[in-house]
């Protein structure tokens, strides 16, 4: 109960400071920033882009879905994997490949395009494991009442996986939202990226301008939450899978698909090798560098994900099991915390640090609890998924048996719950190394990780000096990505992880 | 007229041959049930009449018309053919009368009700799939399949999720909506009660062959061989020598039907008897051979007695209440005739099958 408490308010704490810092700043001055053309400028470019993004990465995601779900294609393992790989790749690094290969590439267009490549993961994993829950025989069905298979897609599997669309959408809408190093690159300004170079000026006009902005969050929200979800159809465990031949005609799906992976992985690969090889020895970065620049972003990035896991961990078990006002302070805690962009956070972090405990500022574990903080979210659906899959009888039974709570807990609860804690880690991990917003607001003096170096030598456009950094942290991200593709994959096989990560 | 043909249909699924050589007529108007064990490829048969998966080799007809034979192929949504899969499989976003109405043309939208009608679920048309019972749910998956006039229904398993007093009572109504409406049926089930109650022809599946193929009453008391015997109720098979028209075996002598491919004269054979032929004894009979109880176990209308003579082991059915106790001598006495083949595996004890 008081731990509950204690997490909820940590989780909000960045709300409260952002009304602090504004307070702080005065009316005045929130008058001057927010109430001029640019404003109304920024807003309609932020809600333009990513209201265009949406649509079209749930769109890419749900034919991506529907393609190794439902067609029939050679390697389809493979594909679930490759497909989910682009969420290693930071948006900013797709922003800068796609930038040095087409300088011309600016604006709106070019921003739909980057960002729509980076968030349609965020649908396709959700999408993809609907529909591995929903019985094939209800399109069967569907067929043998001479109903036709585009007929049958709009009547009977979209409705199916409507839930899934709009909870990967709201992840998406939120990605957009406070994506800063693509936008900054691309030469398009939203409300993320006038914030962040506010910051760099005139920090008080930042606290200012972030106001909208988790409005706006705050916004996609609550429009997510008045959605009505209909109660859950009666899931029936599926059969085994018929493992039909795949025929030519799912020559263009594959053709299809590797293009979006060629796009999305594929193109910032290549430009990052060709940079490296481009550019002269001198200018490549000393091993040593690029060594200790890795070894900080996997500290700070495992630091995050651990700290993100144990807070989800009690919060996952409370909310799941019992229904009480702690719970329910609990869940629209943290629903709240998925509306504030890395910048607020980064933002109301360093307000906090400043007037509260200077010796906090700019320290490694500001940034380790920035992390956590950000990425809660993350890690609390994976938790919950495995929390609400495993049933509490066993733990009844584990008492039943004559042991205590305590070693009921870890002998039965822990062990059940390892795939969506692991699951959990990963994802957090991998965000975190892809993070560059709050890690440039927040990075310890002299301290570089992986995604700060990028960042620097781009800003020179010295493109063979950063490519070796984007390398890296595609490498460390691509790893636990490849692993959650394959989690969200399991429940195929046997297992039921996965399931429930639609929100 | 909408008689289902297969002729040589085959199938498999990567290098596991689930159907061979499969032939079956399913005449207008009648119902026949697949009856076999899980793997044995029914599901795999009823989804390629319904035209969700194509035959590697042979015809698929309905009414004559050539549905597929490995080259050509119609698909699902333009055979007619309606299909009830195990669990309903009811689209959870629409109502009763969503569900019901998903295949019909907007004119004929009044037939919703004439069917809700049909299967006995007036007032529940507002209805979503999650507020009905199992058996509401199977009936408003089959009122589906008709509503679109189909010409041909496919059931597979629909009773199998449903408990046993529930089973009986959807299993009666489904039986009458389908004599009613005269529809042309195939069912798909591995439980012989259903397939012997509901079917006027039975198919046996075992491991994508069809081994026999009859009306129930036929293939329970006329199976044409030892493997049709065993596919249906409980059987005994016993090791016998034919003379003329009469087995010796250790229950004595027992008649033997006309016709079938009994052994010749004095050749080993097995012998069927069906449980409800041994007629059980507590004293000593002229005729009657002495045996001892194993077990028994009580249905109340009637009981199943596990004997054994000698080192054959035995199942008899007792109407009404006898007190039994194991290592009990009962005596048995055989009625009617038996079925008798030759034998092909080389001679031994046979087990009694259920």
């Amino acid at each position: 109960m008081a731990l509950s408490g204690v997490i909820a308010l940590c989780l909000l704490m960045p709300l409260v400071l952002l009304v602090l810092d504004a307070r702080s700043a005065g009316w005045t001055e929130i008058h001057t920033v927010l109430f001029r053309e640019r404003s109304l400028f920024l807003l309609r470019n932020t809600v333009e882009l990513s209201l265009l993004v949406v649509v079209f990465s749930a769109t890419v995601g749900v034919a991506a879905a529907w393609c190794t779900e439902r067609a029939h294609i050679p390697a389809r393992r493979v594909w679930t994997v490759l497909l989910v790989v682009p969420i290693a790749v930071p948006d900013f690094v797709v922003g800068y490949a796609w930038h040095t290969v087409a300088p011309t590439l600016n604006g709106l267009i070019a921003a739909i395009c980057v960002m729509t490549i980076g968030t349609y993961p965020l649908v396709y994993l959700p999408v993809a494991a609907a529909l591995r829950r929903a019985d094939p025989a209800m399109e069967d069905t569907a067929h043998s009442l001479g109903v036709g298979r585009m007929a049958t897609f709009f009547r009977v599997t979209l409705p199916l996986i409507r839930t899934a669309v709009l909870g990967g959408s709201v992840l998406v809408m939120l990605t957009v939202i406070s994506e800063y190093g693509a936008f900054e690159i691309l030469r398009f300004q939203t409300f993320t990226t006038e914030i962040f170079s506010e910051f760099q000026i005139e920090p008080k006009a930042a606290g200012a301008l972030s106001i909208p902005l988790v409005c706006l969050a705050l916004l996609v929200l609550t429009v997510d939450g008045i959605v009505p979800r209909r109660a859950a159809a009666t899931m029936t465990p599926r059969r085994e899978g018929r493992k039909a031949r795949w025929r030519w005609t799912a020559l263009p799906i594959v053709a299809g698909l590797g293009a979006l992976v060629m796009l999305a992985v594929g193109v910032p690969i290549a430009t990052l090798v060709y940079w490296m090889a481009q550019s002269q020895h001198t200018t490549l970065p000393q091993a040593a560098t690029l060594g200790s620049a890795t070894w900080t972003t996997l500290r700070y990035s495992a630091g995050g994900a651990t700290l993100a896991v144990l807070l989800a961990l009690p919060v996952a078990m409370m909310t799941f099991r019992k229904s009480t006002t702690p719970r329910v302070i609990l869940e629209r805690a943290t629903f709240l915390t998925e509306a504030v962009p890395g910048v607020v956070v980064a933002l109301s972090l360093v307000f906090f640090a400043i007037h509260y405990a200077y010796g906090l500022d700019h320290s490694s574990a500001l940034l380790i609890v920035a992390y956590a903080i950000l990425f809660f979210p993350l890690a609390l659906v994976c938790v919950k998924t495995s929390v609400a899959q495993s049933p509490a009888q066993l733990t009844d039974v584990g008492r039943s048996l004559g042991r205590g709570p305590v070693e009921v807990f870890f002998r039965v609860t822990l062990p059940m719950l390892t795939p969506g804690l692991v699951a959990g880690f990963c994802l957090v991990f991998l965000t975190s190394a892809t993070e560059l917003t709050a890690t440039l607001v927040l990075a310890p003096f002299g301290v570089k990780t992986l995604a700060t170096q990028f960042w620097a030598y781009q800003s020179y456009t010295a493109y063979g000096a950063a490519a070796p950094y984007a390398l890296v942290i595609i490498l460390l991200a691509a790893v636990p990505g490849a692993l959650l593709g394959l989690w969200f994959d399991h429940d195929r096989h046997g297992g039921r992880m996965g399931a429930g990560v639609t929100r | 007229m909408s008689t289902i043909e297969l002729h040589a249909v085959a199938k498999s699924f990567g290098p596991t041959a689930v159907l061979h050589n499969i032939d079956l007529v399913v005449p207008d108007g009648s119902t026949t049930a697949v009856l076999g064990a899980s793997g044995s490829g029914k599901t795999t048969l009823l989804r390629l009449i319904a035209g969700f998966d194509q035959v590697d080799s042979g015809q698929v007809t309905i009414a004559g018309q050539v549905l597929d034979d490995g080259r050509q192929f119609v698909r699902a949504q333009h055979r007619a053919v309606g299909y009830v899969p195990q669990d309903g499989a009811l689209f959870p976003h629409l109502t009763v009368a969503g569900n019901i109405g998903f295949g019909v043309a907007r004119p004929e939208r009044s037939r919703v009700n004439d069917l809700i009608e049909l299967v006995g679920l007036n007032g529940l048309a507002r209805r979503y799939p999650h507020q009905l019972s199992g058996g509401q749910q199977q009936r408003v998956a089959l009122a589906r399949a008709l509503a679109t006039r189909p010409r041909v229904v496919l059931l597979d398993e629909p009773f199998s999720s449903l408990d046993a007093s529930l089973r009986a009572e959807v299993r009666r109504d489904v039986a009458r909506v389908l004599a009613e409406t005269a529809t042309t049926t195939v069912l798909v089930t591995h439980d012989q009660d259903e397939a012997l109650e509901m079917a006027d022809q039975i198919a046996v599946l075992r491991l994508g062959h069809v081994v026999a193929c009859a009306d129930p009453r036929a293939l329970y008391h006329d199976p044409p061989d030892v493997t049709a015997a065993t596919a249906i109720g409980e059987a005994n098979i016993l090791v016998a020598q034919v003379d003329e028209d009469w087995a010796s075996c250790v229950l004595g002598t027992v008649a033997l039907h006309g016709g079938g491919c009994r052994p010749t004269d004095g050749g080993p054979g097995r012998l069927l008897l069906r449980p409800e032929q041994l007629i059980l004894h507590l004293d000593v009979r002229d005729g009657a051979v002495r045996a001892t109880v194993k077990d028994s176990q009580y249905h109340g209308h009637d009981m199943l007695v596990d004997v054994v003579v000698g080192q054959q082991a035995l199942l008899a059915r007792v109407a009404g209440d006898l007190q039994l106790t194991p290592g009990q001598p009962v005596w048995i006495e055989v009625r009617g005739a038996g079925r008798m083949w030759s034998d092909t595996n080389g001679a031994g004890t046979a087990a009694p099958t259920r």
